[in-house]
């Protein structure tokens, strides 16, 4: 249970074939997926520096006009984001776990 | 560096962080500080039988013979000792209307180090030492420190040194608002964050006396009440603030703005449980 959605990410995102060049719309969809995501996390409190710079990466390879680096380093922030997420939602009752009693 | 790669990489270190989570999960029950402190302590106690109760005010020290020999030579000249006297000047010295920070605080400031952060039912939050400073100055007009930088330091240096050897004496009133404060701060201990998936206790309950990296891990049993602390990797003093958020910082997780509601709560939380082990700060740490 707690591995499969990060599971389900990886799988998604090894086998997913690099078909063709990406261009700019698909790094604005990308980077948007991304951005809400990690939106998502800090409203949560949990956001986590990797899906910062990633998303920063992103940007700067778009800026540069490196479309295939800038979808692959948003769709690495929108995959972290998500499992930030996911980790605030189940510490809110694994937390105690690791409680001394 | 490829990208898929890096992509990879990254996600398989998310991956692991959870493959490591423990999936128990424990059904909630009432809220009982006294109890929490007592297994607190004992679970340290019994981790660390010859470790003198009172010594594990000393962070690293407290965990290495070695390190603490070196540590008692290094307190006859100790590096603190330049914001410690800074702050003492700092504390007498009146703001621009003539008060002075002993006018804002019980007995003049003066040996109070043990009995923050205290919850204020005003308020109906956790009030912290570095907070009731910063609220001072603002209410005598005076602009408010960074709480990470020497000012704050050296100021909660001098009132920590005025208060040494005295128990943490850190009280729960009774209103419902202050034992949520403390479960909310206990949470904030406990939970996993960060790419790395650790929690404060990851480090400080399940490691302590461990390496990491150059350093030594503190044990959380009276991790506060040698703060502030010298640091030689900081060359300079670190105030709580500062810690809670290098801290966090370390396990890939974005820290939180200093003297956000979380870690006020866990700095009640962990002073809560170190109740009766003495106030040693500042500290200074290699
Ligand atoms: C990745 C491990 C790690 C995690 C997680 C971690 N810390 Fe630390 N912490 C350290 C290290 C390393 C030091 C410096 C060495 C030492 O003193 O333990 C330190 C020092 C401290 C100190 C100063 C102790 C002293 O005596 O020098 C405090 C206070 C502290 N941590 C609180 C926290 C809190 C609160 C959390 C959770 C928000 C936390 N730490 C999470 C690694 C960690």
């Amino acid at each position: 249970m707690k591995l499969s959605l990060p599971l389900a990410m990886l799988l998604a995102l090894s086998l997913a074939p690099a078909a063709r060049a990406a261009n700019e719309a698909d790094y604005k969809a990308a980077y948007a997926a991304a951005e809400a995501a990690s939106r998502e996390a800090a409203g949560m409190r949990n956001q986590w520096t990797v899906t910062v710079s990633a998303l920063a990466a992103a940007k700067k390879a778009a800026d540069g006009g490196d479309f295939d680096r800038a979808v692959a380093a948003a769709k690495e922030a929108e995959a972290l984001a998500k499992a930030s997420i996911f980790q605030a939602t189940s510490e809110k009752e694994a937390w105690k776990a690791m409680e001394i009693r | 560096m490829n990208a898929r790669f890096f992509l990879l990489g990254s996600l398989s270190a998310a991956l692991v962080a959870f493959a490591l989570t423990s999936p128990r999960v424990i059904a909630a029950d009432k809220v009982d500080p006294v109890a929490d402190a007592k297994a607190f302590q004992n679970f340290f106690f019994q981790k660390f039988p010859t470790v003198k109760h009172e010594d594990f005010v000393n962070g690293p020290y407290s965990m290495n013979e070695d390190m603490k020999r070196q540590w008692q030579e290094k307190e006859e000249f100790p590096p603190y000792e330049f914001a410690l006297d800074a702050g003492k000047e700092m504390f007498a010295t009146p703001f621009r209307n003539g008060k002075t920070y002993a006018d804002c605080f019980p007995n003049g400031g003066i040996g109070i180090r043990q009995n923050y952060p205290y919850f204020d039912t005003g308020e109906g939050k956790v009030v912290t030492l570095e907070l009731a400073l910063n609220r001072c100055r603002e209410a005598n007009g005076e602009a408010p420190y960074s709480y990470v930088k020497d000012e704050m330091a050296s100021l909660t240096a001098y009132m920590a040194f005025t208060s040494r050897g005295k128990p943490m004496d850190i009280k729960i009133p009774d209103d419902p608002r202050a034992l949520a404060a403390y479960e909310n701060g206990k949470r904030y201990f406990y939970t996993r964050r960060g790419q790395m998936n650790f929690s404060c206790a990851s480090c400080h309950v399940q490691s302590p006396g461990e390496r990491i990296r150059a350093e030594i891990l503190a044990p959380a049993l009276g991790i506060l009440n040698a703060m502030p602390i010298y640091r030689s990797e900081w060359s300079g003093m670190g105030t709580t603030s500062r810690r809670f958020v290098t801290c966090n910082s370390q396990t890939r997780a974005v820290p939180l703005e200093p003297q956000a509601d979380e870690y006020r709560d866990v700095e009640y939380f962990l002073s809560y449980v170190a109740n009766g082990l003495p106030i040693s700060g500042p500290g200074a740490r290699p």
